[in-house]
């Protein structure tokens, strides 16, 4: 979708502002937040692309405001609701009112975290051979999906190399809407920065993206 | 305040065990940070051939080197040279090769960074008070799909003879983003 998630290429943001000597966490509930996203996941609530499709869906003023783990705590209520975990009036109330449904993994213990903090793999085994293959030139496909893609706008229609070849992997575009893992090639592919962003752009500079099979198109 | 209540209500209705949410902040908080990175960057310098094995299958070399233990797939490693800078991002939200480096930090996530560095790294670079040289070419590795980068730093003149945990001092986790770059010899005291 064309959210405000895909920030690649805006103006207006101003500087970047590092903080000096900064903590894991600001707050502790930021940790919070954190661990009940990782062990909903661990649990199988939900995927990683469920989670960051929903928060692509937060309103753009709410997104743009909002701290990073705020964004993430209404994504983890948007989404307990969304996929049946949580009823409304739960929230509302600060209680369970209302029998649970089953995990499909069973709730995440205490003796298994330290595991649901690492990633997991994200290869499949392959059905088909890989289109592309290093130095290939491709072109982005000029899509806009409006459910959940990792093709950048910045980076759409656009001509350029592959540069690593990375394996088949679950795609985000179908895992996102539970349509399964639907594995698909993925690549590195690195552009010029002229092509992306015109004539008058740094000469030294590159920038590639990992983008899967079905994003791009022999050029 | 409304994450307790979250919690409240996944913790009744049996979705969370709170004594696993504690060992996961404080994995985080304790467990994982950017010391990980630096020991695997302090072997790179220091062994050639670990170096060799990090660029050529991070995920690999990184397993095998057994003082950081096992980190997550699918982990890219990207060498700075006097030609070739790298730096990495995240446009689209916040990926981030945690296993090595820890939680990303407020500035990684934010809508300056993220909009910026894909079209106006040297600007970014200001930002962070770094100045490359006008030749040399920039990479950015923008983090779309499930490969996690960490870029190599150039290892300053100067530390020769260094064993690995004096050059993991030198190592700052900006230098591991590409937003930064190794510290000198002096900047470390003795």
């Amino acid at each position: 979708m064309n959210g405000i998630h895909d920030l690649g290429g805006m103006d207006g943001f101003g500087k970047v502002e590092p903080e000096a000597d900064e903590p894991v966490f600001h707050a502790p509930w930021e940790g919070r937040v954190i661990a009940m996203m990782r062990a909903m996941g661990a649990a199988g609530a939900w995927n990683l692309d469920m989670f960051r499709f929903t928060r692509e869906r937060q309103p753009p003023a709410v997104y743009l405001t909002s701290s990073y783990y705020k964004s993430w705590a209404l994504t983890v209520e948007t989404l307990a609701v969304a996929r049946g975990y949580v009823a409304p009036e739960e929230l509302a109330n600060g209680h369970a009112l209302t029998s649970p449904k089953s995990l499909p993994r069973g709730v995440l213990h205490a003796k298994d975290a330290p595991g649901a903090v690492k990633r997991a793999s994200y290869e499949r085994p392959s059905t088909t051979p890989a289109l592309f293959k290093v130095g290939d030139r491709v072109r982005t496909k000029n899509m806009h999906p409006t459910t959940h893609t990792r093709l950048p706008r910045y980076a759409r229609g656009r001509s350029g190399v592959v540069d690593r070849v990375l394996g088949c992997q679950v795609y985000p575009d179908s895992s996102a809407l539970g349509a399964g893992d639907d594995p698909r090639w993925l690549y590195t592919i690195v552009f010029e920065g002229r092509e992306l962003w015109g004539s008058d752009t740094d000469p030294t500079l590159e920038v590639s993206i990992d983008a899967f099979e079905p994003y791009l198109e022999p050029a | 305040m409304r994450v307790r209540a979250l919690e409240t209500i996944l913790t009744e209705k049996g979705y969370v065990d709170p004594a696993a949410l504690d060992v996961i902040v404080e994995t985080y908080e304790t467990k994982i940070g950017p010391r990980n990175g630096t020991k695997v960057i302090a072997r790179a310098w220091n062994d050639a051939t670990f170096k060799r094995a990090l660029l050529e299958d991070a995920t690999k070399a990184v397993a095998e080197f057994g003082r950081v233990g096992r980190v997550g797939d699918h982990l890219v490693a990207v060498e700075n040279t006097p030609k070739l800078h790298n730096m990495v991002v995240c446009t689209l939200c916040s990926c981030y090769p945690l296993d090595l480096l820890g939680t990303p930090p407020v500035w990684y996530k934010s809508a300056p960074y993220r909009s910026r560095v894909v079209r106006d790294p040297r600007g970014v670079l200001a930002d962070f008070g770094v100045t490359l040289p006008a030749g040399t070419d920039i990479r950015v590795w923008d983090s779309t799909a499930e490969t996690r980068f960490l870029v190599l730093p150039m290892r300053p003149a100067g530390t020769e003879g260094w064993d690995e945990e004096r050059l993991a001092a030198l190592v700052t986790r900006d230098s591991m983003i590409g937003t930064g770059l190794a510290k000198q010899p002096e900047d470390v005291t003795p």
